[in-house]
């Protein structure tokens, strides 16, 4: 009786994993070895493996132009993307944590896109953007295709991309603001700084550990960054926003090439790492 | 410590800009969605009247409750089959020791070094295998468990005294007990967070539903919407006015747990 009691105590705790760790090996880690797998394989239509062809999908997306130009938009749209929604997010934590009326009904809308859906976004803002009846250009008296002209149209996306992701950087930010110990400023305020020397010598480097949590947050999010192009340019004007992961949907869905989808999955799997990997070094480096 | 009178002007001044910045999409989506055909070449802002003329359009363009239908019916079991996978990995690793214990927690944490997009393709192919695209079970699968909900609540149960789950274990009380009559109820802030995360997080998905599904029975409301808008090309008030059904819920949900979201969310986060 006693044994069977603690056989099942020994064996209890892995019950309880079983469920989550049955689902992470089918959808999780089954899938990423199999991604591996395929894209050293050229495929049939229906995604099996037709024959292996060693490294050659990887050497042909590195040499045809489409991926590169991919990889260098995602770079754009990224450090545009996170340097703005976590700049913006940083403005709006700061004004709304000074002593203002209101303050529940500014954090309730500045934190409102966040519950916002791609989808929803996209179609707003492309009628927002539309060249002859969006409510933009009728404000500038201008007539620019935003999101048809070349030049405009990755920055177009990114304006909406950016407001979807104001929400969350706002909410941690304005959770770290409210933890800095508030003898900090009292000593500064005797020292006489202003407005901008206080929250540059108190509240950012107060903040930091939250600011480097962000920025791999939300750059490993901009990376993968998808529906919005969907929605709104499906890559073009001229390939202009044909970021990586609309890329590897187009290679996967539209042309059936699995196996060259999944080289540029693996690519992506491996920048986002190198950029963890990377973050973690500097925050070593950096003391707070 | 007194601000200076200036710095509070300055201070309201720029709330109430950057409020009216980050909102006006979301006015101009409802007042599109009620104007009629001259307000839109008129380039107004504010519609004249009230009309509900253009939902009547959205929901005979696209079926739109079937849409919801699904989308309530696919966020809400992803939801809850997070928190069941979540809550019983999440007590293992906070209140049971076992051997292995250290290394399952990294292969769990693991999971999120992965992102969901490079994985895509072999998912889709698995669910494609299996003969189970536009069905209920393939939209649900993948999601039904993730590190982040059982991080999180392995973080609310650590925060539980261990005098409550010894007294309870000297009292006969088995560890699934416990779990359910007193480690759930015991979470419930932060679970009521993780709940209306994990629902706005799903009702949001756009990339797997558009690959598993293609018959428009399986369709979410996300991918509803972006049917709708190419149904559309020339119209945009029928789909402002999808785009306010879909809105709707997320922004009401939103709006209620806001509070409980916010301090759930940034508890777990670095502290700084």
């Amino acid at each position: 009786m006693k044994s069977k009691k603690s056989f099942f105590r020994t064996v209890e705790p892995y019950l309880y994993l079983v469920p989550v760790m049955i689902l992470f090996i089918l959808f999780v880690f089954w899938p990423f070895v199999k991604t591996i797998q395929l894209s050293f394989a050229r495929t049939t239509p229906l995604g099996q493996v037709a024959q292996y062809v060693g490294l050659d999908n990887y050497t042909n997306i590195f040499t045809d132009g489409t991926f590169l130009n991919s990889l260098v938009t995602t770079l754009k749209f990224s450090v545009m993307r996170v340097i703005l929604s976590i700049v913006i997010g940083f403005i709006l934590a700061i004004i709304s944590t000074e002593k203002i009326r209101a303050k529940g009904f500014f954090r309730t809308v500045y934190a409102l896109p966040m519950a916002i859906s791609a989808a929803a976004a996209s179609v707003v803002f492309m009628f927002i953007f539309h060249s002859s009846l969006g409510i933009l250009n009728k404000v500038l008296g201008t007539h620019i295709g935003w999101l048809t002209d070349k030049k405009y149209a990755l920055i177009a996306v990114t304006i909406v991309s950016v407001w979807m992701a104001i929400g969350m950087n706002f909410i941690y930010l304005t959770a770290a603001i409210q933890s800095v110990p508030s003898e900090l400023y009292e000593s500064v305020a005797l020292d006489g700084a202003n407005f901008f020397q206080k929250h540059r010598h108190v509240t950012i480097p107060s903040i930091s550990p939250t600011l480097f949590f962000l920025l791999i947050i939300n750059v490993i999010n901009s990376v993968q960054a998808y529906a919005e192009f969907k929605m709104m340019t499906q890559g073009g004007p001229a390939e202009s926003t044909n970021v990586i992961v609309y890329e590897i949907y187009q290679e996967a869905f539209i042309n059936s090439r699995f196996g060259v989808a999944c080289s540029e999955s693996v690519i992506l799997f491996v920048i986002l790492i190198i950029l963890t990997a990377l973050q973690f070094r500097l925050e070593k480096k950096v003391t707070y | 410590m007194k601000e200076k009178p200036y710095v509070k002007v300055a201070m309201y001044a720029l709330n109430i800009i950057f409020a009216i910045i980050i909102i006006v999409p979301v006015v101009y989506c409802f007042n599109v969605s009620m104007m009629d055909l001259k307000e839109i070449y008129g380039g107004k802002f504010w519609p004249s009247h009230l009309t509900l003329e253009n939902y009547t359009r959205a929901f005979q363009l696209a079926p739109f409750f079937t849409f919801i239908k699904n989308s309530l019916i696919v966020s809400g079991v992803i939801t809850f089959a997070q928190v069941v996978t979540g809550a019983l990995a999440a007590y293992a690793f906070a209140m049971m020791e076992f051997k292995g214990k250290k290394v399952l927690f990294y292969i769990m944490l693991a999971t999120m070094m992965i992102p969901s997009q490079a994985i895509i393709i072999a998912n889709y192919l698995t669910i494609a295998d299996w003969g189970i695209r536009n069905t209920y079970a393939a939209l649900i699968l993948p999601n039904a468990a993730a590190a982040f909900a059982v991080f999180n609540m392995r973080q609310a149960f650590l925060t539980l005294p261990k005098e409550i789950h010894e007294a309870a274990e000297i009292d006969g009380c088995t560890n699934f007990k416990f779990l359910y009559t007193i480690g759930v109820p015991l979470i419930k802030p932060s679970l009521g967070a993780l709940i209306i995360y994990v629902f706005l997080q799903s009702w949001n998905y756009y990339l797997w539903p558009l690959l598993v599904t293609d018959s428009v029975n399986m369709r979410t409301v996300q991918i509803g919407l972006g049917m709708l808008q190419g149904a559309e090309a020339t119209d945009f008030r029928p789909v402002m006015a999808g785009a306010m059904v879909i809105l709707i819920p997320s922004i009401l949900v939103f709006i209620i747990g806001q509070k409980q979201m916010i301090s759930g969310l940034t508890a777990g986060a670095v502290k700084g």
